[in-house]
C-alpha cells in the first residue's frame, strides 16, 4: 500500500524525465566521459548512437546505477540519484534494463522472469504477468517454459516485460537488438516499439545502428569521444547533421567543395540553396544521394553513368562530372539508367554546409 | 551457403552408425571390471538372504556406525558447502585483497590427504578426537571439492545477471540468494556429491580421530576377525550410501538450466565493495588458510625438524618413495589405457550403449576404497589366487578407483577433436591406424596428460585400498606413513608425509598449469 501511494506521489511530483548534466568518468588514466548533458523529456525514447568505445555503454551504465560518476548529476523523475550528494544504488532507482544478450535469469520460468522484480505478494498473481506477456505479443502459453526453450527475439521481449514490470520510472535499453539475426531484429524492434508506446515509459536507447535509432527514437544523441555531439529528432539529424562526421554515421554522403555567397553553394553540380545561414567563402557542401535526382531536364548538369550497385527497392547510381568529380546517387529501382549513359542531373532540397577547413 | 554444409556433415557425430566391435568389446570389459565391487557385494548380500542378514545388521553397533555415518556425512557437506561457497565468492566477486595468494592458496588443502592433516592436529591436541574434530578436519580436508566447482561457475557467471536483479529492487543480499546461488546450485550439489562420497570413504583420518564410521569399521572387522561376511555386510550398507547420494544429487539437480542462454563473452564483473568488512574478510581467509594448510604443514615441519622419534633412514624413505612412484605410473597408465575406449565411443557414437558404459565407471569409482579392495580380496582369494598378494590386484584396484578421473579429462579432450578431422585424414591418404597416432593422439595428449596427472595424485595419497591389496612386505608412502603414525611415532611418519606431497608436487604443478590454460582459452 505504501509503496505505490509513494509512486503515485513521485509521479505528480516531476514527470520530467531523465536528466544528466556534466557528467564525467575516467577509467584509469582514459577518459570515458567528457562533459556529457542529456535530457530526455518524460514519455519519450531518445536513442544514442555512436561506434563502439565512444562511451555510450558506459553513460547507460551511470544512469543505472552500476557505476558512479566522477563528476557530475543524473537525475531521474526529479530525484537526484547520481552526484556530489551521493549515488543512489541500482535497487533503489526504479529502472528498467535490458541487455545486448536479454539476461533471462535460467533457473526461472518466463512467468517467474517476469514477476522478478514484483514486490512478494504480487509475484504470486498471474494478472501482471499475462498482462505483460499481452503487451510483448506473447500468448499465455509461453508463462510456464524456461528460457533456453524460448527463440532469441522471444528471450529479448520477455527481458522487456520483465523490465517493464514494476513499472520502472524511466527503461534503458542496452544494445537489445543486436544479438539477433536480421529477420527477427526486425520483427522484434516492431514489437518493442510496440509494447513501448503502449507503455509509454521514458526510454534511453544506446545502439550502434543508426538506422535502428532513427526509426525507433523521438530524439537522437550522436555520441563521439566522449562527448555528445549532437542531439536532434531523426529527421532533423539526417537532414541537418552539425558535421560530416555525424553526416556520415546516420547515413550516405555526397561531399563537394563550394563556395558560399548569399544562401547558395556553389559546387560541381550548379548553385544549391544552403539549409542554415553559412559564413561566406569556401566551404564544403553535404548532401545525401537520394537528393541527386537523374531526370534533370536540359539545365540539368550533364554527368556519366559509371556504375550501378542493383539493391531491388533502389540502386545507388556511380556518376562522373567533367574529369576529377565523382559522386553517387540513389534511385528508385524502377527507372535505372544504363551503364554508361549521359544523364542530367539535378537537386532537390536543401543541402548542408562544412565551413573552415573542409 | 557453410551452414547448409556444416547441417550436412554435423549428424555423423552423434549418428546410428554401427558401434566398432572391437572397440565396443573393450569398453565392455572395462566396464564389466569397474562393477566387480558393486556386483560382488550385491550378490553376497543378495546371497545372504534376509534373515542372515538381519542377524548381521540389526546390531546396537551397526546402529551407533550408522548414527556416526550419517551425522559426518549431514554435518560435513553442510560445513564445505558453507565454508567452500563462502570463500569462493569473497575471492572472485569481492573487493579482498590479494586475490592471486587467496586463488592459489584456497585449492591447496586438496594436496594435504586427510589422514595427514588429522595426524597433525592429533599428534598436537587430543581435543580434535571425536564428531566435532571430524568435521572440522574433515571440513578443512575437503572444502576445496566446493570451493573449486563454484568459483568455476562464479568466474564464468554474467554480471549482468546480478545488475539486473539490482535494477528490479534487489539488494546485494536477496540478489546473492535469488540470482547468483541458484545458478550456482548444479555445481554447488556436484561438489557436495564428492564431499560426501570422500567423507563416506575416509578411513585413515577417522580412524585418527577415533570417530567410528562404516569404513573403519569394515577395516577393523578384515583385519581384526577377517571375517568377510559381517564386513561385506556393512559394506552393503555403505554401498547403499553411496547410491542414495549420487540419487538425491540427480534429483535435486532439477530440470532448470543454468548455463549462459545466447552467446557473447561475458564482462568481468565489477566486485563487491567490501569497504569496512575488510579486515574481517581477510581474517576468515586467512584463519581457513591457517587451519587447513598452515596446522598441518607447521607442525609437519615440526615433526622432521625437532621430533625426538626422527630417524631419517634414507635408504628406506628412497626405496619406498621409488615404489609409490612405480605404483602411481602404473596406475596412471592402465587406468588412462582403460579409459579410452569408453571416453571414445561415448564421444563418438553418442546413445543409450555409451551412456550405460560410461556412467558404470563413474558407479565403481565413487564406491568407497575399502569395498572395492574388499571385493578384490574376496574374489581373488577365492577364484584367481594367482593374482591375489600381487601389485597387479593392487593396481588394478587403482584403475577401478580412479577411471571417471581419467575418463572425463579424455572425454573433454576427445570431444575437443571433429570426426571431420578423421575423414579430412582419410581423404588424404591416412590408414585408420594412422589417423589415430597422427591426427587423433596428438590432439588428445593433453587431456591423457591431465588424466593421468590426477590418476597418479590419488594413487601416491591412497591408503585404504593399498593396506589391504599391497602385497606382504611392499610398503608405500601412504602405508608406511599410516603404520608409524598409527603407533604414534610421529616424528618418523613425518618424511614420508613429506615425500608424498614432494612427489606429488610435479603432477599438481602440471593440473594447475592446465587449468590456467583452460582459463586463457575461456
Amino acid at each position: 500500500m505504501t509503496q505505490t501511494s509513494e509512486r503515485t506521489q513521485q509521479q505528480a511530483v516531476a514527470t520530467d524525465g531523465l536528466r544528466v548534466t556534466g557528467v564525467r568518468k575516467s577509467y584509469g588514466p582514459v577518459p570515458v566521459l567528457r562533459d556529457v548533458d542529456l535530457a530526455v523529456p518524460a514519455g519519450a525514447l531518445t536513442a544514442v548512437v555512436g561506434r563502439s568505445g565512444c562511451g555510450k555503454t558506459t553513460l547507460l551504465r551511470l544512469i543505472a546505477g552500476f557505476d558512479r560518476p566522477d563528476a557530475g548529476t543524473v537525475t531521474i523523475d526529479g530525484r537526484p540519484v547520481a552526484g556530489p550528494a551521493g549515488v543512489l544504488s541500482p535497487e533503489a532507482r526504479r529502472i528498467g534494463y535490458v541487455t545486448q544478450e536479454g539476461n533471462l535469469f535460467p533457473h526461472l520460468t518466463v512467468a517467474a522472469n517476469i514477476a522478478f522484480g514484483l514486490p512478494r505478494r504480487a509475484r504470486r498473481a498471474r494478472g501482471r504477468v499475462l498482462e505483460l506477456l499481452e503487451l510483448i505479443g506473447l500468448d499465455a502459453g509461453h508463462a510456464k517454459r524456461y528460457p533456453h526453450e524460448l527463440s532469441g527475439g522471444q528471450q529479448q521481449r520477455v527481458a522487456l516485460a520483465r523490465a517493464l514490470a514494476p513499472e520502472p520510472g524511466i527503461l534503458l535499453l542496452d544494445e537489445p537488438f543486436s544479438s539477433l539475426d536480421v529477420e527477427l531484429r526486425e520483427s522484434t524492434r516492431r514489437a518493442v516499439a510496440d509494447a513501448l508506446a503502449a507503455a509509454g515509459t521514458t526510454t534511453v536507447l544506446v545502439t550502434h545502428d543508426q538506422t535502428e535509432a532513427l526509426s525507433l527514437a523521438t530524439r537522437v544523441a550522436v555520441m563521439r569521444d566522449g562527448r555528445i555531439v549532437q542531439e536532434a529528432s531523426p529527421a532533423e539529424l539526417y537532414r541537418h547533421p552539425v558535421d560530416r562526421g555525424v553526416a556520415a554515421f546516420v547515413g550516405d554522403v555526397v561531399v563537394l567543395p563550394a563556395t558560399v555567397c548569399g544562401g547558395v553553394a556553389q559546387c560541381a553540380l550548379g548553385g544549391l540553396p544552403v539549409a542554415a545561414p553559412a559564413a561566406e567563402g569556401p566551404a564544403t557542401v553535404l548532401l545525401r544521394p537520394e537528393q541527386i535526382a537523374l531526370d534533370g531536364g536540359d539545365d540539368g548538369v550533364p554527368a556519366h553513368v559509371v556504375d550501378v550497385e542493383y539493391y531491388g527497392h533502389d540502386a545507388v547510381v556511380r556518376l562522373t562530372l567533367g574529369a576529377a568529380c565523382q559522386v553517387t546517387a540513389r534511385c528508385p529501382g524502377y527507372a535505372l539508367p544504363a551503364v554508361g549513359a549521359q544523364v542530367r542531373l539535378a537537386v532537390r532540397g536543401e543541402v548542408g554546409v562544412e565551413t573552415g577547413l573542409g | 551457403m557453410s551452414t547448409g554444409v556444416a547441417a550436412a556433415i554435423r549428424p555423423r557425430v552423434g549418428s546410428r552408425r554401427a558401434y566398432p566391435p572391437v572397440r565396443l568389446a573393450a569398453a565392455v570389459v572395462v566396464a564389466a571390471l569397474t562393477l566387480i565391487p558393486l556386483g560382488y557385494v550385491l550378490v553376497f548380500v543378495i546371497a545372504e538372504g534376509p534373515a542372515q542378514a538381519a542377524e548381521l545388521l540389526l546390531r546396537p553397533r551397526v546402529g551407533e556406525l550408522l548414527r556416526n555415518t550419517s551425522a559426518l556425512v549431514a554435518a560435513g557437506c553442510a560445513a564445505s558447502a558453507v565454508v567452500g561457497t563462502g570463500a569462493a565468492w569473497l575471492v572472485e566477486r569481492t573487493s579482498l585483497p590479494g586475490r592471486p595468494v587467496w586463488t592459489a592458496l584456497m585449492a591447496a588443502p586438496l594436496a594435504v590427504p586427510a589422514f595427514v592433516n588429522s595426524y597433525g592436529w592429533v599428534s598436537v591436541t587430543a581435543a580434535v578426537e571425536g564428531f566435532a574434530g571430524a568435521v572440522l578436519i574433515t571440513t578443512l580436508s575437503y572444502y576445496p571439492l566446493v570451493y573449486l566447482p563454484v568459483t568455476a561457475v562464479l568466474r564464468g557467471m554474467d554480471p549482468a545477471f546480478e545488475e539486473l536483479s539490482r535494477t528490479l529492487g534487489n539488494g546485494p543480499w536477496r540478489t546473492f540468494f535469488r540470482v547468483v546461488l541458484p545458478q550456482l546450485r548444479p555445481a554447488l550439489l556436484g561438489g557436495v556429491l564428492l564431499v560426501g562420497l570422500h567423507l563416506l570413504a575416509e578411513f585413515g583420518a577417522l580412524q585418527a580421530l577415533r570417530f567410528p564410521t562404516f569404513t573403519t569399521a569394515i577395516y577393523d572387522q578384515f583385519e581384526s576377525t577377517f571375517n568377510g561376511a559381517a564386513a561385506t555386510m556393512l559394506a552393503g550398507v555403505l554401498v547403499l550410501g553411496c547410491l542414495l547420494l549420487l540419487v538425491g544429487e540427480l534429483r535435486l539437480a532439477g530440470r532448470a538450466r543454468v548455463s549462459r542462454v545466447g552467446g557473447g563473452a561475458a564482462r568481468t564483473a565489477v566486485p563487491h565493495r567490501l569497504g569496512a568488512l575488510t579486515p574481517f574478510a581477510l581474517l576468515a581467509m586467512a584463519a581457513l588458510a591457517g587451519l587447513a594448510l598452515g596446522v598441518p604443514l607447521v607442525i609437519l615441519g615440526r615433526w622432521l625438524v625437532v621430533g625426538s622419534s626422527t630417524a631419517f633412514p634414507i635408504g628406506q624413505i628412497t626405496e619406498i618413495t621409488l615404489t609409490s612412484i612405480g605404483f602411481g605410473l602404473a596406475g596412471a597408465a592402465l587406468t588412462c589405457v582403460l579409459a579410452v575406449p569408453g571416453a571414445w565411443l561415448s564421444v563418438r557414437h553418442r546413445g543409450w550403449v555409451s551412456r550405460v558404459l560410461e556412467r558404470s565407471t563413474y558407479i565403481a569409482g565413487s564406491l568407497p576404497g575399502i569395498v572395492v579392495a574388499l571385493a578384490f580380496v574376496t574374489l581373488a582369494v577365492g577364484y584367481l589366487p594367482v593374482v591375489y598378494q600381487t601389485s597387479i590386484l593392487l593396481v588394478a584396484a587403482y584403475a577401478v578407483l580412479f577411471m571417471p578421473r581419467a575418463m572425463v579429462s579424455l572425454r573433454a579432450a576427445l570431444a575437443q577433436v571433429p570426426p571431420e578431422l578423421d575423414d579430412s585424414a582419410r581423404a588424404l591418404g591416412a590408414r585408420p591406424s594412422g589417423v589415430l597416432w597422427r591426427v587423433t593422439l596428438p590432439l588428445v595428449l593433453r587431456g591423457l596428460g591431465t588424466g593421468a596427472a590426477l590418476v597418479f595424485l590419488a594413487v601416491v595419497t591412497e591408503l585404504t585400498a593399498t593396506l589391504l591389496l599391497a602385497p606382504t612386505g611392499t610398503a608405500t608412502l601412504a602405508t608406511e606413513f599410516w603404520s608409524n603414525s598409527s603407533s604414534l611415532a610421529y616424528g618418523a611418519a613425518a618424511p614420508y608425509a613429506l615425500m608424498m606431497i614432494v612427489i606429488s608436487a610435479p603432477a599438481a604443478w602440471l593440473l594447475t598449469r592446465e587449468s590456467r590454460r583452460e582459463m586463457g582459452r575461456a
